[in-house]
């Protein structure tokens, strides 16, 4: 499945080599992979933990409408796009977006497209646990212009 | 039909899903939304700024002046925070 919405931990290595394996043209020649971790750190605060609260249905929904947006706008042999929810420890992975194809260029876009629309379309929300205190994270607006610069 | 929260609207409204009929002469999300925001202090408090709350009917985005009927499942959120 290119598209996992779970709370078991992924192996990253595992995602990379198999975005790399030969498929109906070959070998790819360029894999893009950007994982997310959770941070330690916010506003100054020390995080311990987060929760990721999800809508189900509509992620897998929404993740599916990045994903075959990004392969039908780049020459992309492969995709996926992983994302964790529940309760995550400060370090663990949160989310994984790879992309393989013939070519750098395409494989970078396309890995920083299906990211940027990610943070702003997929509805997932974090709540931040800082010293028994949890706090909603707000969302940022440079996220939303990241999106949109590729909308031109 | 079926009202769904998440976040920090959820935690305001005390609870993540409700049914409700759909109110007479309400036909849009914007007329849901006024009227939600009479039925208790938490919906009011989390409906009261349109400009942080996003609206999905049937899961799928959409704006506050979209049709609504008595079968659908409407989810409100705050922005997403994913990534």
């Amino acid at each position: 499945m290119p598209v996992r919405v779970q709370h078991d931990d992924f192996d990253s290595a595992a995602e990379t080599r198999s975005l790399g394996s030969s498929g109906p043209d070959g070998y790819p020649g360029a894999v893009v992979t950007f994982t997310g971790l959770v941070r330690d750190m916010a506003k100054g605060r020390h995080i311990s933990a987060m929760t990721l609260e999800h809508y189900p249905g509509m992620t897998e929904r929404e993740l599916s409408r990045i994903y075959d947006e990004a392969m039908s706008r780049w020459p992309l042999s492969k995709a996926v796009i992983i994302h964790r929810v529940g309760r995550l420890m400060a370090g663990e992975q949160i989310v994984f977006v790879g992309c393989a194809s013939p070519h750098r260029d395409a494989a970078f876009d396309a890995a920083r497209f299906m990211m940027d629309f990610l943070k702003t379309d997929a509805p997932f929300w974090k709540a931040e646990e800082s010293e028994g205190e949890v706090t909603w994270v707000d969302a940022r607006e440079s996220d939303t212009a990241a999106r949109d610069r590729w909308k031109s | 039909m079926k009202l769904i929260y998440f976040a920090w609207m959820r935690e305001h409204i005390g609870t993540g899903q409700e049914e409700r009929p759909l109110p007479d002469g309400v036909t849009t999300v914007a007329g849901l939304i006024t009227h939600l925001r009479e039925q208790s202090p938490g919906h009011a408090s989390a409906l009261s700024n349109m400009e942080v709350v996003r609206v999905a009917i049937n899961q799928e985005y959409c704006d506050l002046d979209a049709p609504v009927s008595d079968s659908d499942e409407v989810a409100f959120f705050p922005p997403v925070t994913g990534g």
